[in-house]
């Protein structure tokens, strides 16, 4: 890959990202430890003739990328589990008025206002279910800078493709830590643009008839034509209704849309799994504690492999169940007490066979944690 | 190349963490190597123990913290204190006379220099300490060189600050030409 090679903080890398794939409206209140997006944003924005607004709090970012995102622009914001928590609300409305939108929360440590500078991925379930009622959602992740460059442009790409939010969940050693970025040239990964109506002025558009292959045109909010947006259910109109049909119609369209193509939005690293007896499964910085007990244990002869989840909503049980069919042993590698190894124990035949290697003490998981949890379960003793 | 760990630490404000981000960045993009730089994040801003942590390699770095570094450097008795300890065996650690004290014995080189007390003598301005703190460094070690150093700090400061800075370099190489280590820095 040719490009300009810079060497960054994570939440820099994320901001990188966000401009290659075309953002042009941050709305944001700063909070450790994602604040360094919010603040190369401030001027990395102005330059590129986007807008930068610092709001009064995340309720009111949450709300405002919202309206930017409906009259047409590339929309973020960036917070932590405090702010997170504020911005369910809003992400509900998000996703019941089917609104692009990129959400980043760089995770510390909770409930409340936790640890706020050390790491945890405590947010997993919350990112899935923080928000109320049945829905479907996209939540990515990342270990390395490079693999969070794409996975921050693929964010962009599926919020426009599904007219969803879609969360971007990392984790305090990602965001601070400084490594290697090579930043792609223009056009080295496709972007996804909005899907515009091209009913001109003085046509009736429907804001929520979806077109034959079921995606459904947008129309820049206060630009020629006037529509209605709820977060209550709603007609092709975009009007209230509480007719069942609808209701119900409407519901299994936005956790369809979504659930259905999870072989589309999983993406994953796959290291030596051919072989191995053992598979680690791990995501964000755990992952690099996971590939380095990987690496030295290969070196050791023995066979352990690494399944690295880049995505975590909808959960890829199938490529789980899948690439662990052969394994004697799976150990879930994750800073919080088990939210991914739920998910892993439901999508493999069977479940006793997952252990899960934690770290819950504001403190990057070592690969020593990990052999000797490894250990333990091969019956070796620490 | 065999891999570098070094940990920099010091009372916030001397720079330590800048010099640890200023090397890692000189290895990535002069010398074409691989570098991860991380810091202790808490209410150590200004004052209290700063700590930052730098992997420098020719291969992939995966976990990115450093348990047992070898090179170790203190810049204050705290600093000292709290992680002397936390060295490799036959590692380099790197203290300044001013700061710090002594006191136990550790199973590595230990370097110590009048580092501050040279800069402040020579060219008169403690903001460069930090600098003259990693031309030391390169002077023992030659994890990078020089002049990767100086093009960082060309693109991250105005022209009229690379005198000083070059100065400051320099003189910490000079400074440990008679501290040199026997042992090769591994």
């Amino acid at each position: 890959m040719k490009g300009k090679i810079k060497f960054v903080q994570g939440n820099e890398a994320c901001v990188e990202a966000a401009m290659y794939a075309g953002l042009d409206f941050f709305a944001g209140y700063p909070i450790t430890p994602s604040t360094e997006i919010a603040e190369h944003l401030s001027y990395r924005l102005p330059q590129q003739g986007g807008k930068f607004l610092q709001m009064e709090d995340e309720i009111a970012s949450m709300c405002a990328i919202i309206g930017a995102s409906l009259t047409g622009h590339k929309v973020m914001t960036a917070t932590s589990g405090p702010g997170f928590s504020l911005m369910q609300e809003a992400l509900g409305y998000a996703v019941m008025a089917e609104i692009p939108a990129v959400i980043v929360n760089v995770q510390r440590g909770g409930p409340s206002t936790g640890n706020p500078t050390h790491v945890s991925q405590g947010d997993v379930n919350q990112a899935r279910w923080g928000t109320h009622g049945d829905h479907a959602i996209i939540t990515l992740t990342a270990s390395s800078h490079q693999d969070l460059f794409d996975i921050t442009v693929d964010a962009f790409n599926l919020a426009e493709t599904y007219r969803t939010p879609v969360i971007l969940l990392l984790d305090e050693v990602i965001g601070h830590m400084r490594e290697k970025l090579v930043i792609p040239e223009d056009g080295e990964i496709p972007l996804v643009k909005r899907l515009r109506t091209s009913l001109k002025e003085g046509v009736d558009y429907h804001p929520y008839f979806p077109r034959e292959d079921g995606r459904i045109p947008m129309s820049d909010f206060g630009g020629v034509h006037r529509y209605n947006v709820t977060g209550l259910y709603h007609d092709m109109w975009g009007f209230p209704s509480d007719n069942p049909r609808l209701v119900h119609d409407l519901i299994r369209h936005l956790v369809d849309k979504i659930q259905n193509d999870r072989h589309i939005i999983t993406r994953c690293n796959q290291y030596h799994l051919d072989d191995a007896r053992t598979i680690l499964i791990a995501y964000g910085s755990a992952a690099r504690s996971a590939h380095h007990v990987v690496e030295t244990s290969r070196r050791e002869g023995q066979r352990v492999g690494l399944l690295e989840l880049k995505t975590l909503w909808p959960f890829p049980s199938g490529l789980i169940r899948e690439k662990c069919a052969k394994a004697r042993t799976i150990i879930v590698v994750e800073m919080n007490m088990g939210q991914v190894l739920a998910g892993v124990k439901q999508a493999v035949d069977n479940p006793e066979s997952v252990f899960l290697a934690n770290r819950i003490d504001g403190v990057l998981i070592k690969p020593v944690d990990i052999t000797r949890i490894m250990r333990l379960i091969q019956g070796r003793g620490v | 190349m065999e891999r570098s760990r070094l940990v920099f630490t010091g009372s916030g404000g001397q720079g330590v963490i800048p010099a640890a981000i200023l090397v890692a960045e000189a290895a990535v993009l002069h010398e074409n190597l691989n570098a991860v730089q991380s810091q202790v994040y808490g209410p150590a801003a200004r004052g209290g123990a700063a700590r930052s942590d730098v992997i420098i390699a020719d291969s992939k770095i995966y976990y990115p913290k450093v348990t047992e570094p070898n090179l170790l450097v203190c810049l204050t008795q705290e600093a000292y204190n709290k992680y002397s300890s936390i060295i490799r065996p036959g590692g380099l650690l790197l203290t300044d006379t001013k700061y710090v004290k002594t006191e136990r014995r550790v199973s590595a080189n230990q370097v110590e220099l009048p580092i501050y007390e040279t800069v402040l003598k020579k060219i008169g301005k403690p903001i460069v300490f930090n600098i003259c703190m990693l031309g030391v460094i390169i002077g023992l070690t030659e994890i990078v060189q020089t002049e990767s150093i100086m093009k960082v700090l060309g693109s991250k400061f105005p022209p009229a600050l690379q005198d000083i800075n070059r100065k400051a370099l320099e003189l910490g190489i000079e400074l440990c030409i008679d501290a040199r280590p026997n042992q090769p820095f591994t």
